[in-house]
């Protein structure tokens, strides 16, 4: 706001002490630490580089997937020809569409429970159950799932695609959960108190005020929970059955059986489902702020 | 006089009455609203674990599955190899070295994603505001991406044909492929390459509230770069340095997508040695017992890791 030219005292500070002054020059951004831009770059080049290269190269009219030759969408083409490509992206969407309704309701409800409240009795273990898919390592979820389903379809011998709908339910729970209930923090009850000060019915009050308010959150819960249940591959390798390959799961034999560009192709398309979904994401969580 | 106070007394008495009625009916309908998430997780989620638990001390059955028949071997096994001749115990570090190579390769890669993680963190957290967001979303795209997918892309840049190998080739740096694939190495920069927001976000949550003010006060004190970072950044970025270890740790520990691909199932993982007992090679209780032991190195680092933030959290308040 002052020009620091037009003071008397802190001109004749620097001109008195040059060494001050040239230190202070010399460290213009205090907030700098040396190299610590050039690694951020490096972070950012060694994020993107193998993904950009994995995209650059399923568009390459080529059996290659390191020779460009030509643009091309052969292999978008061939990967939707493919009978096992297109029988396990259903499988894929099946699965994460319902455990994603199941996930998102549940964890909605934890979330109206859990906050909003005064400490209760209880709090901290329902918090621990909520966040135990979060704390396991996959593989151990993994192993005990299979072997629990196992005793299950051996006692009822039933079988089917809901087991694997039923484990995808139990790991999205703690990732639809997080984005709500940090909505509903950020709530305060005065537009409820003020909607039941004004006759409102607890269910009118949860329908009109609660419900619209907390959407956001609900909206973005549900897509964490879509791009978990569609990302998985080890619960989804040791639980589904024969004829219940997820796309993950195809890729991940693909790519045992060897590279092809298809596989590429693939995977770009399973990329750009994760990156927009994560952006409408973002952009939910900054119009919040906004 | 004492009317009166008879009647405020009765009026507290219905008011305290009123409230433990409202009080128990929201405890009611809270739990009713809890019951779906935790009877899903409890039944799916926590109970199996207790399966593996009870597996671990059965025998294998011939073609998988167990029989039921108590026995230890599992964790004998998981020590010892039994002599086929006499019949002899005899220790054997094989599994142990599985134990201890995947610890060690997850602690690496803890350490690789800390160094690049800490700068990145805090080259963002000294940005103005509407470039930090684009950088955390550049940030934590990856993160949302498919780990295999990711872990392909690693692939197709290191093996003997790829990106790296053509260009040191091309450039007659060396006349053969150097073969980065199958080796530690790979599977130590596939683990950095996976778990690295997992370190930077946390970073970043804990420099976002930086106070460069005693950034600021530390120079005018005549402090250098350097020890600005060391007694006044590090120290305040601590419980973010302690979330950012523990959740790249803890994932690295099982990683099983990244030994599988870029270790090409040569140099196990623990993941992979849980996995085969399930699938190839078929123990189901030693598998149940590997999994529960490294269960216990999760558990044991959480502990450690609560700890220490706990510590973080009275000593600064």
């Amino acid at each position: 706001m002052v020009d620091p030219r037009n003071t008397q005292a802190p001109t004749t500070v620097a001109s008195s002490d040059p060494v001050a002054r040239k230190r202070r020059s010399k460290m213009k951004d205090l907030r700098k630490q040396p190299g610590f831009d050039t690694m951020a770059w490096i972070c950012l080049f060694f994020l993107y580089g193998p993904i950009v290269m994995l995209v650059v190269f399923s568009f390459n009219d080529n059996r290659s997937v390191v020779i460009w030759t030509e643009f091309s969408l052969r292999w978008y083409v061939a990967a939707f020809e493919n009978d096992g490509i297109r029988k396990a992206t259903l499988v894929s969407l099946q699965v994460a569409t319902v455990s994603t309704i199941l996930a998102t309701t549940f964890a909605t409800m934890a979330a109206l429970a859990t906050t909003r409240v005064r400490p209760f009795k209880g709090q901290t273990l329902a918090y621990a159950v909520i966040n135990q898919p979060l704390m396991v390592p996959e593989i151990v979820t993994a192993v005990a799932t299979l072997a629990f389903f196992g005793i299950i379809k051996q006692i009822f011998n039933i079988n089917g695609i809901g087991f694997l709908m039923l484990a995808h339910t139990v790991f999205c729970i703690p990732f639809a959960y997080m984005p709500i209930r940090a909505r509903l923090e950020d709530m305060n009850l005065t537009l409820e108190q003020a909607a039941a000060d004004l006759y409102a019915t607890p269910v009118q009050v949860f329908r009109k005020v609660t419900m619209p308010l907390m959407a956001p959150g609900i909206v973005a819960g549900g897509m964490l929970a879509f791009v978990v249940s569609l990302d998985d591959v080890i619960i989804t390798l040791l639980v589904a059955g024969p004829g219940e390959t997820t796309l993950p799961v195809y890729i991940l034999g693909q790519i045992r059986r060897g590279i092809t560009p298809e596989i590429n192709a693939v995977s770009t398309v399973l990329l750009g489902l994760s990156v927009v979904l994560v952006s409408i994401f973002f952009l939910i969580g900054n119009k919040k702020r906004a | 006089m004492a009317d009166l106070t008879a009647d405020t007394g009765s009026t507290a008495d219905r008011l305290a009455e009123a409230r433990r009625q409202t009080e128990g009916a929201a405890r009611h309908r809270r739990w009713q609203l809890l019951a779906p998430a935790l009877i899903t997780i409890g039944i799916f989620g926590l109970f199996p674990l207790t399966i593996t638990l009870l597996y671990s001390f059965l025998s294998p059955g011939t073609y998988g599955g167990i029989t039921w028949e108590f026995s230890t071997n599992a964790y004998v096994q998981f020590l010892f190899e039994r002599d086929i001749f006499d019949d002899t115990l005899q220790f054997s570090s094989t599994y142990l070295s599985i134990y201890g190579r995947s610890i060690g390769l997850a602690f690496g890669a803890t350490v690789g994603a800390l160094i690049i993680g800490f700068p990145t963190a805090y080259f963002i957290a000294s940005k103005p505001l509407e470039q930090r967001n684009l950088w955390l979303f550049l940030i934590t795209v990856p993160f949302w991406v498919n780990l295999l997918v990711r872990t392909y892309a690693i692939l197709l840049i290191i093996r003997d044909e790829g990106m790296i190998n053509l260009s040191l080739m091309g450039l007659g740096i060396t006349d053969k492929p150097i073969g980065m694939l199958y080796t530690d190495y790979a599977v130590f920069a596939g683990l950095i390459y996976s778990y690295l927001p997992f370190m930077v976000l946390p970073l970043y949550a804990s420099m976002e509230k930086l106070d460069f003010r005693l950034v600021e006060a530390a120079y005018d004190l005549y402090a250098s770069r350097f020890q600005v970072l060391r007694h006044v950044i590090i120290p305040m970025a601590k419980p973010g340095i302690v979330a950012g270890c523990i959740l790249v740790f803890i994932p690295g520990l099982g990683a099983y997508i990244t030994p599988e691909l870029l270790g090409g199932g040569k140099e196990l993982m623990i993941g992979n040695l849980i996995a085969l007992q399930f699938s190839g090679s078929r123990n189901w209780p030693f598998g149940s017992a590997a999994a529960l032991i490294l269960m216990v190195v999760v558990m044991v680092s959480l502990i450690v890791y609560v700890r220490y933030s706990g510590k973080e959290g009275n000593g600064h308040g």
